[in-house]
């Protein structure tokens, strides 16, 4: 409460123009701002330590008459978020723009521009971002009246920054490429074999899911979060519980709490043993990809023993847990088994210098790049910022619990690869403490009704990194409008700063380190 | 005649048996690695299917996008017809030539070099680029380590080389065949894209050398280029197996000579298939950049070859 009265304090004193200042659930700050304010509040908020963690915005025309942007600030340690809203003009929406000195922002309004139509004032890129070629010229999906045209391809390219100089190529990669993973066009301008810049054009796999929710039962909505990014089942479906939650004041039991942090920490296990493997496997190192594989089947397989999915499907539900964990359900020694068995193969590999020549000084993004570009998760973790939401904003039950946050300086694949190894042990301290303390009682609470547009959010630590779901709901209960924030959306811009200077054969090397996902950035 | 039959029937011998000894490769690392793995012949399979598959050009395309899976598959056909497998030519002696057989070798690399520039595409370009760049590496080992094995033999012919080395087997322990081996091993892995120096199982383009240059074909264009690369391969092994050690080699056209060169020869291509995959399995791809450190290593020993062997003289 302090913590917040002295934000009010400074933002009244940084002549931020706020309005209608409320407080919820002891640690937000609900306001409204007139759009000429946003620059002094994006300015003033992370002059207190806060960054930008999401923007949404949100068509209201019939109801509110006009468009609405929500600026969601978030202060780690202090746990504090700051929750703005602006409102803009229905019939011609301006927005100034944050861009020139916040990139996120910049990220997040160029998809303003292109979902509702937002016009943005002084933008220093404006380049579309979800909008493909193919659009129809005035189709802003996120309108509630709009209307998908004819879509056929405008044969303009899209405007890749050049590289230009004797000697410098291009190099084409994708969307389609030659193994079995999802699409992304990369543009490499390459010296010989030095990469100068490389473009990654996205979008590809844009699914409409933010619409999808739209109109749909709470409820209804676990599944379609559950599949924003098919490796981050309950990592989605958390952050959209956890807002739902907090929208409509219900509070998930203590055992239920638990249980999810178990599920957590499994989905993050199996990812970054998989991870670690295909790090391996991308120096040429297979054996170690073959038995990193060999271990996520096994905890796949625990998985599927403990709530009927392989991916941890169903798992997670509003106001708890879906599945009770049974007594002696052996996980804590199925996990501690694998951790094992990944600690040898972590050490072959760490053994073999052919193998550590590749991931050294390959692919190092610097920490001022890495706060630069707001990146989360274990690459910002590797990049030497001290970022954690479970401990920066403690959820589910991650107060109850002890564990590090592993942090390495160099940047590298290397240090992305060690943070990752250093998550597992943690995890595997962390499904050992809930096992042990896992309190009795019910696992599921009844979700009460979330009171109409009033905006909500959850936010977890997913294994990519930081995750947040923002929900508001209709009159009549169904979902108004939510947003999702996959880490993959902060961290795909810093791939290309990690590349500068590196030779093109190493790019997949660096591309599998950061290993961020297409479906969770394109939505 | 008799000896005529027997050196086509030699040649065919090694044209059906590459692939298999690509595919026993495969099947030794999947079992080191822990898996199953496909079956050794799977391979054969794999060919077949791409024979049967339609050919797509692209419309950039020349004549030499056409010609080069047929060049290169040729040279390695007649390659093959020059290098002492299982039995030493004494009639079509004149043709083995130790020089004849290895630049025929890298006349097939030069066309695929070249076909990979054909399309235009940046894959194929940067693929013969790097290719080029590991061949222009390997060529002076590869001279150098023959060389040193014609100083020896006082020869350059592939039969009296083999020949020679089974009349003083106190040669195969000297500096030209000592130094000569690991020498000419490591430039077989480097042209045949092995690990370290190219992963030949990735699907990433942009770190492949010898795939990224034939990424452009498919169908039988491809069955051909895949089929002579594993004869390449498979020629170099024979060649590094029978110039060095050539033990168990029939002499004559005898047919108890002729078994007892067989089984020599599956066994020495047995050896070095698992010494690769073993190999393979150990190491990891090298970084493009330290690829000529490692090339330069094997130059080092092919040149310690050829000096100790003056010396030794």
């Amino acid at each position: 409460m302090n913590a917040l009265q002295s934000v009010v304090d400074g933002l009244v004193q940084a002549e931020v123009p706020l309005s209608d200042v409320r407080i919820r659930r002891g640690v937000e700050l609900h306001c409204t701002i007139p759009a000429a304010g946003v620059l002094r509040l994006g300015q003033a908020v992370p002059e207190m330590g806060a960054r930008l963690v999401l923007m949404v915005g949100e068509d209201r025309r019939s109801q509110a008459g006009a468009f609405l942007v929500h600026y969601l600030f978030a202060r780690p340690r202090e746990n504090w978020f700051v929750h703005a809203t602006a409102s803009l003009d229905p019939r011609a929406p301006e927005l100034p723009s944050l861009g020139s000195f916040d990139y996120p922002a910049s990220r997040f309004e160029r998809e303003l521009s292109d979902v509702l139509g937002i016009r943005l004032l002084q933008h220093p890129d404006p380049r579309p971002l979800v909008r493909h070629g193919f659009w129809p010229e005035h189709f802003h999906p996120l309108h509630k009246d709009a209307e998908a045209g004819e879509f056929a391809d405008d044969g303009r390219p899209f405007p890749f920054t050049e590289v230009g100089g004797e000697g410098v190529y291009e190099i084409p990669v994708g969307p389609v490429h030659a193994g079995v993973i999802e699409p992304g066009h990369f543009r490499f301008s390459a010296m010989g074999e030095t990469i100068i810049d490389m473009k990654p054009r996205l979008y590809f796999t844009h699914k409409g899911t933010e619409k999808l929710f739209e109109g749909r039962r709470p409820h209804e909505g676990v599944e379609l979060a559950e599949r924003v990014s098919g490796d981050t089942t309950v990592g989605h479906a958390l952050a959209y519980c956890q807002a739902l939650e907090a929208a409509a004041g219900t509070e998930a039991p203590r055992r239920a709490r638990y249980l999810r942090v178990l599920f957590l920490e499994l989905e993050r296990l199996y990812n970054h043993i998989a991870d670690v493997g295909a790090i391996a496997n991308d120096t040429g190192f297979a054996v170690a990809h073959a038995h990193c594989y060999r271990i996520r089947e096994r905890l796949l397989r625990l998985n599927k023993r403990l709530t009927g999915s392989r991916l941890l499907r169903g798992a997670i539900v509003p106001g708890g847990v879906a599945v009770d964990l049974a007594s002696g359900a052996g996980v804590v020694d199925e996990v501690a088994a694998a951790i094992a068995d990944f600690e040898e193969v972590v050490g072959i590999c760490f053994a073999n210098t052919l193998v550590m020549d590749r991931l050294e000084r390959t692919g190092v993004l610097t920490r001022t790049a890495a706060e630069d570009h707001g990146v989360v998760g274990f690459i910002a973790r590797a990049s030497g910022l001290d970022l954690d939401v479970r401990r920066d904003h403690p959820y589910a039950a991650y107060d109850e619990l002890t564990f590090a946050v592993p942090v390495m300086t160099s940047g590298d694949v290397k240090a992305r690869a060690l943070v990752r190894v250093e998550e597992v042990r943690e995890s595997g301290t962390l499904v050992g403490q809930v096992c042990r303390a896992l309190p009795d009682g019910p696992v599921l609470a009844a979700l009460g009704s979330p009171e109409p547009h009033q905006p909500a959010f959850g936010i977890v630590e997913g294994w990519r990194g930081r995750i947040v779901h923002w929900v508001s709901t209709a009159d009549d209960g169904t979902l108004d409008r939510v947003k999702i924030v996959d880490p993959s959306f902060l961290n795909w811009p810093a791939l290309p700063l990690a590349l500068e200077g590196n030779i093109v054969p190493d790019f997949p090397l660096c591309n599998k380190s950061f290993n961020c996902s297409y479906s969770g950035n394109d939505l | 005649m008799a000896e005529l039959s027997a050196v086509v029937a030699q040649t065919l011998l090694a044209v059906m048996l590459a692939p298999g000894l690509v595919g026993l490769i495969r099947w030794i690392k999947a079992r080191l690695q822990s898996r199953r793995g496909a079956p050794p012949w799977q391979i054969y399979f794999e060919l077949r299917k791409l024979f049967a598959k339609e050919i797509v050009i692209s419309r950039t395309a020349s004549w030499l996008f056409r010609a080069a899976p047929l060049i290169v598959f040729g040279t390695s056909v007649v390659v093959a017809s020059l290098v002492p497998l299982v039995f030493i030519p004494v009639a079509f002696d004149r043709t083995g030539d130790l020089f004849a057989a290895v630049y025929l070798l890298l006349l097939g690399t030069f066309f695929l070099a070249l076909a990979g520039l054909d399309t235009g595409s940046a894959f194929g370009g940067m693929g013969s680029s790097r290719e080029m760049t590991v061949v222009a590496l390997t060529e002076p080992t590869v001279a150098l380590s023959i060389f040193a094995l014609a100083l020896t033999a006082g020869s350059t012919n592939l039969g009296v080389i083999a020949t020679r080395t089974l009349a003083d087997p106190g040669m195969a322990l000297g500096p030209a065949h000592v130094l000569g081996f690991p020498a000419l091993f490591i430039v077989a892995l480097a042209e045949s894209g092995r690990l370290p120096i190219d992963n030949p199982s990735t699907h990433l383009e942009l770190t492949m050398i010898h795939e990224a240059m034939v990424l452009e074909y498919s169908g039988p264009y491809l069955a051909l280029i895949e089929w002579a690369s594993a004869l390449k391969f498979f020629l170099l092994l024979a060649l590094a197996a029978n110039l060095f050690v050539p033990w168990g080699i029939a002499q004559s056209l005898a047919p108890l000579d002729l078994l007892a060169g067989f089984a020599a020869l599956t066994v020495k291509m047995a050896i070095l298939a698992v010494a690769v995959a073993v190999l393979e399995t150990r190491v990891a791809k090298l970084r493009l950049f330290r690829v000529p450190e490692l090339l330069s290593a094997s130059f080092v020993l092919a040149l310690l070859a050829v000096m100790s062997t003056m010396f030794v003289r």
